[in-house]
């Protein structure tokens, strides 16, 4: 399989970085030959071995409904690039 | 104080001979100097540390002092310590001041421990020389013009360079253990789920793992009962008992079964490393351990599989940097899109956002099966290779990086060449077993090889006694870079 540029604009958008024509070719060249070592995979047949997400293969713990956490967003918002009146400011999103 | 293990610099604090200020003085004055040519701290704040020390020395004095308290301790800056700048070797935190302390600062915090500073590190723990960092590349104590390995690469160079006595670290593929290597040091990865991840900045939450740097295993020993314990606040932290991980030191080695991997012997390694290597096991024969070839057939599939579940995690962990709650935001931007990708853009640097690409294009529609199941799938055969190998021997042993130190900028260019140099270190995070590196040799260039050991599942205990009573018989971990 090879990437083609318009893979790289495609998944640059979906992970919300922008990436300008020159840097998409570079990235491409990268990306082909991480894909190339990734493509070594295909060659073990997996037929019947059921996917590993947890290295001991525990479920995670669940935890009684309760509220744990204080609240401390005075502290957590004193760190934030925009704040006014208690919420964080981002670019209108509703004309 | 200079060449001082833990274990020494506490009878000496103990016995009153030193006080924790005067140690604290004594390393932060390093830090500024030694310190700054090797780039090895982003952060140090003399203040805070005094004062932690001043702390410590009451403690001492009323007869309250633990195996940890007054000791200097560097932490590697993943871990939010409240207070502290918590950058993580990004620009998108270069501002970041943590709200909160990590569990793992908590209990160092806890112990008495003295924090000097936060150290330098490959941005988001990705990397394998330490030269992604956005505050500059860590330099070799051993020779400046190489790297120290990555990610854990600052707090590997303060402890070899004597700037602080031990350190702190993670490990994701192999980021404790390789920086171990390159510089002459111990470094220990915990089997998964030992040490809470809590205000640990995530990177692949499936293999993170935090864990201790240090001269000797003893110490490492000593700094994982203070790491380790179960932690409400980690969905993953393990509900064990407590142990003692240095109960087992001074066991004697005869007739422990020594694992070797076929696979780690079959080609890749430099001639010196496997020199070195080679030595080792004699040592270990002459302890009374009898050597089983083992086998990992699958082991070669480790880095093609590592760089797909680490990326598609990292990308899904890395979508909360987004200049809305905390971190970079870009000065101009238009709409809510345009700032999220002009924020992220800038902000991270380019191995982290190839790493976000890789991880986003293997999660999308259509490639999800063939590319993560896949791997979820051989993670599964990885691991089931260390399963039947521990049914033949105890430990195994092999080399932890297939050669030493490499220049600063050799392989920076090339990532696939840079991801095969943790050929040997991927495969123990896969399978979440525990694994350790510990100098055993130089190579003509006088630069430090380290060796491996690999245990089975919460088999630490027992690595470290085998990592100890190697160093009884030898002294490579006692080596100090010249000049320093």
């Amino acid at each position: 399989m090879s990437l083609i540029l318009d893979d790289v604009n495609r998944i640059a958008h979906l992970a919300r970085i922008e990436v300008d024509a020159k840097e998409a070719e570079q990235v491409l060249g990268h990306l082909s030959g991480i894909f190339a070592l990734i493509g070594e995979m295909q060659a073990v047949d997996t037929a019947g071995v059921a996917p590993m997400s947890h290295a001991q293969d525990l479920m995670l713990r669940l935890r009684d409904d309760a509220v744990t956490e204080a609240d401390q967003h005075a502290a957590f918002q004193a760190i934030a690039p925009q704040v006014e009146a208690d919420l964080y400011l981002v670019p209108k999103v509703i004309e | 104080m200079l060449n001082f293990t833990l274990k020494q610099l506490t009878t000496e604090l103990a016995a009153k001979r030193v006080s924790s200020v005067e140690v604290a003085e004594f390393f932060l004055k390093r830090i500024n100097t030694l310190g700054k040519t090797l780039n090895a701290f982003i952060s140090v704040d003399a203040e805070k540390t005094l004062t932690a020390a001043q702390a410590a020395d009451r403690l001492i004095a009323a007869g309250k002092a633990g195996p940890l308290t007054g000791v200097p301790v560097a932490h590697k800056d993943i871990f939010c310590a409240k207070g502290w700048l918590t950058t993580c070797g990004s620009k998108m935190l270069a501002n970041f001041r943590a709200p909160y302390d990590a569990h793992v600062i908590e209990q160092f915090n806890a112990a008495g421990a003295v924090t000097v500073g936060k150290t330098n590190m490959d941005e988001f723990a990705m990397g394998s020389s330490n030269e992604t960092s956005f505050f500059g590349p860590v330099r070799n104590p051993w020779n400046t013009q190489t790297v120290p390995g990555g990610s854990s690469g600052g707090s590997a160079a303060a402890v070899a360079a004597r700037l602080a006595p031990v350190a702190t670290g993670t490990d994701t593929g192999g980021s404790i253990r390789q920086p171990a290597a390159l510089t002459g040091i111990c470094g220990l990865k915990p089997t998964y789920g030992v040490v809470s991840r809590y205000g640990m900045i995530a990177f692949a939450s499936s293999l993170d793992q935090a864990g201790p740097f240090a001269k000797t295993a003893e110490d490492l020993g000593i700094m994982l009962n203070a790491m380790a314990g179960f932690d409400p606040r980690d969905s993953t932290s393990l509900e064990r008992a407590r142990e003692d991980y240095t109960r087992d030191l001074e066991k004697p080695l005869a007739g422990l079964r020594v694992g070797l991997p076929r696979e780690f012997f079959a080609e890749g390694m430099s001639p010196d490393v496997a020199k070195a290597i080679d030595e080792a096991i004699a040592q270990y024969r002459k302890l009374g351990c009898t050597m089983v070839e083992v086998s990992l057939p699958n082991m070669k599939l480790s880095v093609p599989v590592y760089y797909v579940l680490a990326p598609a995690e990292a990308s899904s962990n890395l979508s909360r940097f987004d200049g809305v709650r905390y971190g970079y935001r870009a000065p101009e931007y238009g709409d809510l899109s345009d700032m999220y990708k002009k924020s992220r853009a800038q902000g991270f640097g380019a191995e982290v956002k190839r790493r976000i690409l890789i991880g986003t294009y293997v999660l999308s529609h259509g490639y999800y099966d063939a590319y993560y199941i896949k791997a979820q799938k051989l993670r599964r055969l990885i691991a089931q290779d260390f399963v039947a190998a521990f049914k033949q021997c105890d430990v195994i042993l092999g080399p932890t990086s297939p050669g030493t130190a490499f220049k600063i900028g050799e392989k920076s260019g090339d990532p696939v060449q840079m991801y095969l140099s943790d050929i040997y270190t991927i495969a123990v995070n896969l399978a979440g077993l525990p694994g350790m590196s510990l100098p055993c040799g130089f190579d003509r260039a006088n630069l430090p090889v380290g060796m491996q050991l690999i245990g089975d599942y919460f088999g630490e205990a027992k690595m470290l006694n085998v990592a100890h009573q190697y160093q009884l018989a030898t002294d490579w971990h006692m080596r100090m870079p010249q000049g320093i």
